[in-house]
């Protein structure tokens, strides 16, 4: 039976971690590769990287932190932030991505998504969708990392996105995002009754009841999180022993 | 030396960095020759049938790949590199190096594909490479799977929706749907279980040790 998938996502910047971390036995809290090596021996089934300043300079010294993750950790590695063309996803997954995320510019020219899906395969192209409620209930994808609200409707972007070729949706709500209040449910639900490809739920987790709601209730396919795992709060191996603990089926 | 065969279906690195990281002597080639001198071979993939089939052949990589197996050398398929060895692919119409009896078919499950992300290998038949697999996850990203025509040939089967063969065996020859590359723990203890089958068929293909220590036996997950 196909599992579950638990993400941990690493917000870098200039090649290194940028939101807080509290592993205190770690000796560079700051170096992306330290927790990625982490994330990976207690069993993280992917890990997500995602460039939050996207400057030129800082997209080599991504692409450099992606060499260097490759070499030591064997899992799924999905890099994202500020991705614009076919060259940068081409750089990324030659650097050892097995995944690129894309955003912004598949928004701002969708054709972006079966370029990449063509000459990569679709395995390799996940479509992030930030989404926004409105005050009449209904969401609108948002840009430019949350801030630019457009005219989209994240359940026909994402159907959009599938029919283009991405292989994936990465969805987070832009409302629950850093609350810790929990995933948007509703939203999730909306998305993946929608498509056909799997969905990773991102935004809100803030204890391990929030990943098993959005898994069950959400039907995600997994779900992203940062914060309670920085946090070591709810380290992995907990994390999933109470996934497995309300029945849900994850690698152990 | 284990040669990593590079036809220009997906990406090697990641195969590479794992027997980098299990000291294990290789490199990637596209050589026929390279090919042919091989102690063992790893044939990765990632990608569709029939570009896959145009780029061996325009490389010569066909024949030297079907040889060295008719020879016995130690051999692993991985993904698309293990369905190339079967006749033909209903994927693209393609026909395939036919080492093995057999087709590969689009997967037949009202399940979501492609079939992305971890699951189990069940039913796992004994051989060497596949020893300690029984019950482990692994990664898969595929749509497409291996129909052997020979009963002995499958040897582990994982389930989405219907259940497909997941992977195979005969003699010193290995094929796998998933990707140990990608795959943990679990994955690195497949790799390194074929180097070390590698190194007792033809002498060592060990070349240091690894740089720090291996936590393929690791608890927990």
């Amino acid at each position: 039976m196909l599992l579950k998938r638990i993400i941990p996502c690493l917000d870098v910047a200039g090649g290194r971690v940028v939101k807080g971390t509290h592993f205190v036995q770690l000796r560079d809290q700051g170096d992306p590769l330290v927790l990625a090596r982490r994330y990976s021996d207690d069993g993280a089934d992917e890990l997500a990287f995602l460039d939050i300043e996207a400057t030129p300079d800082g997209r080599g010294t991504l692409i450099e932190l992606v060499e260097r993750t490759a070499r030591e950790v064997f899992i799924p590695l999905t890099v994202g932030g500020g991705v614009r063309g076919i060259d940068e996803i081409r750089s990324l997954l030659r650097a050892g991505a097995d995944k690129v995320s894309i955003q912004t510019a598949a928004v701002e020219r969708p054709e972006l998504i079966t370029e990449g899906a063509r000459a990569f395969g679709s395995q390799c192209i996940v479509v992030a969708i930030d989404a926004k409620r409105s005050a009449s209930g209904s969401w609108r994808v948002c840009t430019q990392g949350g801030r630019r609200p457009t005219e989209l409707d994240p359940i026909a972007w994402a159907r959009e996105s599938e029919r283009r070729g991405a292989g994936e949706i990465l969805l987070t709500s832009i409302d629950a995002d850093g609350t810790r209040a929990g995933y948007d449910l509703e939203l999730t639900r909306r998305v993946v009754d929608a498509v056909g490809i799997p969905v990773i739920a991102s935004g809100g987790a803030g204890h391990p009841r929030d990943l098993a709601a959005v898994l069950l209730q959400g039907g995600a396919d997994a779900a992203l999180a940062a914060s309670i795992f920085h946090s070591g709060a709810f380290p992995v191996p907990e994390t999933k022993r109470y996934l497995s603990e309300q029945g849900i089926p994850v690698r152990r | 030396m284990i040669a990593l065969i590079d036809y220009g279906a997906g990406n090697l690195r990641s195969v590479e960095n794992a027997l980098a990281r299990l000291g294990a002597d290789c490199a990637i080639t596209a050589e026929p020759a390279e090919v042919v001198a091989a102690t063992a071979i790893v044939f990765p993939g990632v990608g569709a049938a029939g570009p896959a089939m145009a780029a061996l052949r325009d490389r010569g990589l066909d024949r030297a790949v079907t040889g060295a197996i008719r020879r016995g050398v130690p051999f692993l398929g991985i993904c698309l590199g293990m369905q190339l060895l079967f006749e033909s692919s209903a994927e693209d119409g393609a026909s395939g190096l036919g080492v093995l009896p057999g087709t590969v078919e689009r997967l037949q499950t009202d399940a979501k594909l492609p079939h992305v992300g971890w699951n189990t290998v069940e039913r796992v038949r004994p051989h060497p490479v596949l020893d300690g697999m029984e019950g482990e996850a692994f990664y898969f990203v595929h749509s497409y799977v291996v129909v052997p025509a020979d009963a002995d040939v499958p040897a582990a089967e994982t389930a989405h929706g219907a259940r497909f063969v997941s992977a195979i065996a005969r003699d010193r020859l290995v094929g796998v749907q998933f990707h140990p590359e990608r795959s943990g723990r679990a994955g690195l203890r497949l790799l390194a279980n074929f180097v070390r089958f590698t190194a007792g068929e033809r002498g060592s293909a060990l070349r240091t040790p690894p740089s720090r220590p291996l936590s393929v036996e690791g608890a927990g997950t």
